[in-house]
């Protein structure tokens, strides 16, 4: 098993006539992932590298059964694109676009909310998901994820920043340890898929036995997920929060992270996860080594 | 983008709320044109984007031209917690019967927008949550349905707002809420928001920070550029679209993405070291953000080695590599750079810098991030 995608996911790409959907979009193909189809308005009936285009995601679905997208479109259009997603009837939305209005985001979210519940959408500002030899949607180099193995144990990963999903992926493969699925939640200020969306699912996988979960400075996401992992998490995790030296006041590069009012600080986040039982380090290496160390005595 | 509070008046007045007539003043002599057109008596306000003015002398009465010539030469230019006043705002002066607070953001937690309205206006919203949390209204809003004027009124009413109050500030919150929305606002603040004896209420300050995201769809930010305070490091990293936050230690930092450029700070800082900026070059850099960034950081003299952290993702290793020898080529590099490089196309990125040449005193290649971090905090001490 993997969580939200594997081996079965039929995935679109919305955008794959552009350079990054067909840059990305081909390289989740070469990956194994199935991509069966693109969207671009005006283009139906085009290929692309022998992907079929359509005008819709509508007119996608109804022909390849897709049931996962990618949305790799400009900013001013992503709003829309993850809409129309939604209301073709697919499950999963993938939005690595950066610099999306936070008006459009928290307006989208809620909207999914209400009119489609049974959409659940990752990101965006996100790296993708993937779950290792069987689904990689987004932006990750498929080469740096460890497969899962049959009997484990198995980690599942998930992040507040892409990079950083990379580094964690990176560190488990150096030390052999299979990843069940590894899922970029973004560093925005309104993702759509959360931190205590990952960890529920991950508790329920039987395929994950362990999990690692990247934070960073800002907001209270870490915190939510640290009261989450205290009342209904019993996996071992390791954690790292990025941003220990960070200034107050300053905007280290995603919108969402911010130190304000003494609040968000990397030192208040680790805290309510050690709290919470779960082993933090202070750089990526060393949850790595955590990690190594919890699945070793699994 | 943080407004100064002339341009956050101009920005409400463009959604019609009400605000004191006057205008902006560099010098002295426009400082009385705009006294002379708003009419006495007027309040010169120091423009600074700090806390605290009012403490440090920086916002004034004057009755009269002469009072107004002697308060504008002296804020003009006076020093509020390290901001040097380049311009003040002068206008009207308010008859005051009553202040009050009210403010827009976005509640991360609840992914809704959250409206606080209070009775106790003019003092540091912070100091009332602390001291007494139920005179603040907090109403959740739905993006999808907007705010309505009777939530607003009932806002109004749940804040204990007089009667007389209660029309004029369930407008003003309806069109504070229309800014905050439609102008794409990540904070719209009215505090104090004013009660006067006539019964009207309106905006005495303004406090907005505009989504810089939205920035293509709002011409009209253009005319708020320019007088942000930054010093010249940060002022030409902007000028490459480049994230860079400068810091006070040696190691100049290049990374791509937030949360790695993040960690590079704190692996640095562990170490032993201390970084001299943060610089996201961000998704998808090519090899001509890789060479801005590297001028950026050469031009900061504190410098005595670079650690450039790349794991690539949307980024590729080959354009990393591109940049890197292309900028070498541009300018004489003061600090040595010591590379880690991962993720996509790294291999083909590690060759071309094996290929371009470059002798180990200028560039160094290191495994992981912490090997990579160890021997630029060293090449730095």
């Amino acid at each position: 098993m993997a969580i939200f995608v594997d081996e079965n996911t039929k995935v679109l790409v919305q955008g794959l006539t552009g350079g990054q959907g067909k840059y990305h979009g081909l390289r989740n193909r070469d990956y194994g992932t199935k991509v069966v189809g693109g969207v671009t308005p005006g283009k139906g009936g085009q290929e692309v590298d022998g992907i079929p285009i359509f005008n819709s995601v509508a007119d996608a679905v109804e022909a390849t059964g897709a049931n996962a997208s990618f949305a790799a479109v400009p900013p001013k259009f992503a709003a829309g694109a993850i809409l129309e997603a939604a209301e073709a009837g697919i499950g999963f939305v993938v939005c690595i676009t950066e610099g999306i209005p936070a008006q459009d985001e928290a307006t989208t979210f809620n909207r999914l909310q209400r009119d489609f519940p049974n959409t659940r959408l990752l990101g965006p500002n996100c790296p993708g998901i993937i779950s290792p030899g069987k689904c990689n949607i987004g932006i990750t180099a498929g080469e740096i994820a460890q497969n899962p193995t049959a009997d484990g144990p198995n980690v599942g990963i998930v992040s507040r920043s892409g990079t950083l999903t990379y580094q964690a992926l990176y560190e488990l493969k150096q030390r052999g340890i299979g990843v069940s699925t590894c899922v970029g939640i973004g560093g925005d200020p309104v993702p759509g898929t959360n931190f205590i969306d990952c960890l529920a699912e991950f508790q329920n996988d039987s395929e994950t036995h362990a999990i690692m979960m990247l934070g960073e400075i800002g907001g209270s996401a870490e915190e939510e997920a640290a009261e989450f992992i205290q009342a209904n998490v019993t996996k071992p995790m390791s954690s790292y929060i990025a941003g220990v030296t960070a200034p107050a006041g300053k905007k280290m590069g995603h919108a969402g992270a911010i130190v304000s009012g003494g609040k968000g600080t990397a030192q208040g986040k680790m805290d309510a996860l050690t709290a919470a039982g779960v082993k933090v380090g202070l750089n990526p290496t060393e949850a790595g080594e955590l990690m190594a160390e919890v699945v070793a005595a699994l | 983008m943080d407004l100064f509070e002339y341009q956050g008046k101009q920005y409400f007045a463009r959604y019609d709320i009400p605000v004191s007539p006057g205008g902006p003043a560099d010098t002295v002599d426009e400082a009385v044109r705009e006294a002379n057109n708003a009419g006495y008596p007027v309040v010169v306000k120091a423009q600074v984007q700090v806390g605290g003015r009012g403490k440090a002398g920086g916002i004034q009465l004057a009755d009269d031209e002469a009072a107004v010539r002697e308060h504008a030469g002296n804020i003009l230019g006076m020093d509020i917690k390290g901001h040097v006043v380049k311009r003040v705002w002068v206008e009207r002066a308010s008859d005051i019967d009553e202040e009050y607070y009210v403010s827009f953001t976005l509640d991360r937690a609840e992914k809704k927008h959250l409206m606080m309205l209070s009775r106790e206006g003019g003092v540091e919203i912070e100091v009332v949550a602390e001291e007494n949390p139920d005179a603040i209204v907090k109403i959740h809003i739905d993006p999808v349905d907007g705010l309505s004027a009777e939530t607003a009124r009932t806002a109004c009413t749940d804040a204990a707002l007089p009667e007389r109050a209660i029309d004029g500030a369930t407008e003003i919150i309806v069109k504070l809420y229309r800014c905050y929305t439609e102008g794409d606002c990540d904070l719209a603040e009215i505090n104090p928001l004013i009660l006067k004896p006539t019964g009207e209420v309106h905006a005495l300050d303004a406090k907005v920070t505009l989504d810089d995201s939205a920035e293509f769809r709002h011409p009209e930010w253009e005319d708020f550029k320019g007088l942000t305070v930054m010093d010249d490091r940060e002022k030409m990293a902007a000028e490459k679209d480049l994230q860079y936050i400068g810091l006070d230690g040696t190691v100049g930092i290049i990374a791509n993405g937030a949360g790695l450029a993040m960690s590079t700070l704190d692996v640095v800082n562990q170490v032993g070291g201390s970084a001299a900026n943060f610089l996201d070059i961000g998704g998808g850099a090519n090899a001509d953000v890789m060479a801005g960034a590297l001028e950026v950081i050469n031009s900061d003299d504190k410098v005595k080695s670079i650690f450039i952290n790349i794991f690539g993702g949307i980024t590729r290793g080959e354009e990393v590599a591109k940049g890197i020898v292309e900028a070498m080529g541009r300018v004489v590099l003061k600090a040595p750079i010591v590379i880690r490089l991962d993720g996509t196309n790294a291999e083909e990125g590690r060759q071309i810098l094996l290929d371009a040449g470059i002798p180990e005193d200028k560039l160094r290649s290191e495994p992981t991030m912490l090997d990579a971090a160890r021997t630029a905090v060293a090449l730095a001490s």
